[in-house]
């Protein structure tokens, strides 16, 4: 593995419980493959992803992040992913504004039902970040100097 | 309206209507100001009013020192009055707790403050009693109000990510630019968080680029565009860029544009079924 030069993209999935955990614990359950470079953090609602979540992903080596919830009108507690949609509206353009490529962070909405969208997602956004490439910019910024953090990532 | 300023402020005080005033005062040399804290009637000649008040006397409203002196009245201009609107909503303050004197202005700074550029509130919106001249506020399309962005907007991703690299890394993590805000007003802010370490404390890359997000982030749909963070940084980082940036959106995706009307819910403590969604697959 030592020599293996092919970028695999490392990517972060904010899911909510109710729905997209689900959805993605169906395409488990019915044997659907899909692309391994996912790790998958569960939390109860998006309405309860803090943005500082996607860049604490960044910080620590992601080169993709998805978040992804129940569709408007799903919402387990009735409103969380519609605040969560405000949210987004206004962050995805601020990172934008500074340089980070919003292909890096996308959003989706995969209910309980959608194991096929969870799994054509995920491949989705695991061939575009391959595509882009590592996020060396960030990493670079994470490793300048004496490391400041005594959890930076180690993989 | 100096002289009217200080006969408003003496009658405020001899009236027992308010315990304090909240003004400019002459500074160190003829090209500063300081802020005052007028208690005493026979002291309101320390007050002033010229183009270079152009800090945003609000802030003083969040602070323990300040408010330990009574209730205020305070000299803002429209801009700042803003800010009240704001604090309002947010329910910082009781409207009844605080006396705005507002004062009408044609622009401050020397030269013209950036902020006065594309003002639309030369009268405050909100005041109890208005100093000077009423001003015909202007109406100022989206394009123009926003203009200040476009040089930045249409860089390539590589040329944002090196420009913001840049002034980030001039960060010293001061925490100037949260201190003078007046809408940074949280007892416990996250970077003091450290279980988990949010935000890296020391002035690391790293630490500067979720720092400056993450304020600028707190403040969308919040902030009144008074340009006090970028005034106050030492280390020269254009910080209003990125607030005006949020307001930007937040007026595009929600037509909502703080400080502007009382009535108007809060935008980021509200939600429609119809907001954007093109971005979500």
């Amino acid at each position: 593995m030592a020599e293996e030069t092919k970028f695999e993209p490392k990517i972060v999935a904010f899911l909510c419980n109710w729905c997209t955990y689900a959805g993605a614990d169906l395409a488990g359950t019915g044997r659907n493959q899909y692309q391994a470079n996912v790790r998958v953090i569960k939390l109860p609602c998006t309405g309860g992803i803090d943005p500082l979540f996607l860049i604490k992903a960044f910080e620590r080596g992601a080169d993709g992040i998805l978040v992804s919830g129940c569709h408007p009108g799903d919402c387990h507690y009735n409103s969380g992913n519609y605040h969560a949609r405000r949210r987004w509206n206004v962050f995805r353009p601020l990172l934008e504004f500074c340089g980070i490529n919003p292909e890096r962070i996308q959003f989706s909405w995969i209910s309980a039902a959608e194991g096929g969208k969870w799994v054509e997602t995920i491949n989705g956004v695991v061939d575009t970040v391959r595509a882009l490439g590592p996020f060396e910019g960030y990493q670079k910024i994470n490793t300048i100097g004496p490391d400041a953090s005594s959890e930076s990532s180690q993989t | 309206m100096i002289e009217a300023l200080r006969k408003k402020a003496e009658e405020l005080l001899r009236s027992n209507t308010v315990d304090v005033i909240y003004g400019y005062g002459e500074g160190s040399t003829p090209e500063r100001t300081r802020p005052v804290f007028i208690t005493k009637p026979e002291d309101v000649n320390k007050l002033i009013w010229n183009k270079y008040c152009v800090y945003n006397l609000t802030t003083y409203l969040k602070r323990q020192e300040s408010r330990k002196l009574g209730k205020p009245a305070i000299v803002v201009k429209g801009c700042d009055a803003k800010t009240i609107v704001v604090l309002i909503k947010e329910s910082q303050i009781k409207r009844e707790d605080v006396y705005i004197l507002g004062v009408t202005c044609n622009g401050v700074g020397e030269p013209l403050a950036t902020k006065c550029k594309a003002c639309d509130v030369n009268t405050p919106r909100i005041y109890d009693d208005l100093i000077g001249e009423k001003i015909e506020n202007k109406e100022i399309p989206f394009d123009e109000r926003y203009a200040e962005l476009d040089e930045y907007e249409k860089l390539s991703e590589k040329e944002k990510w090196d420009f913001w690299q840049k002034q980030f890394a001039k960060c010293i993590k001061c925490y100037a630019c949260s201190s003078i805000c007046p809408l940074c007003f949280c007892d416990r802010c996250i970077v003091d968080k450290n279980q988990p370490q949010w935000i890296d404390p020391s002035a690391h890359p790293r630490g500067n680029l979720s720092w400056n997000v993450t304020r600028a982030y707190h403040l969308a749909g919040r902030c009144i565009n008074c340009e006090e963070c970028q005034r106050v940084c030492p280390a020269d980082i254009p910080l209003n860029l990125l607030n005006k940036k949020l307001a930007k959106e937040t007026e595009k995706n929600f037509n909502y544009r703080s400080g502007y009307n009382i009535d108007d819910e809060l935008a980021m403590a509200t939600y429609k079924e119809d907001d954007n969604q093109d971005f979500i697959k």
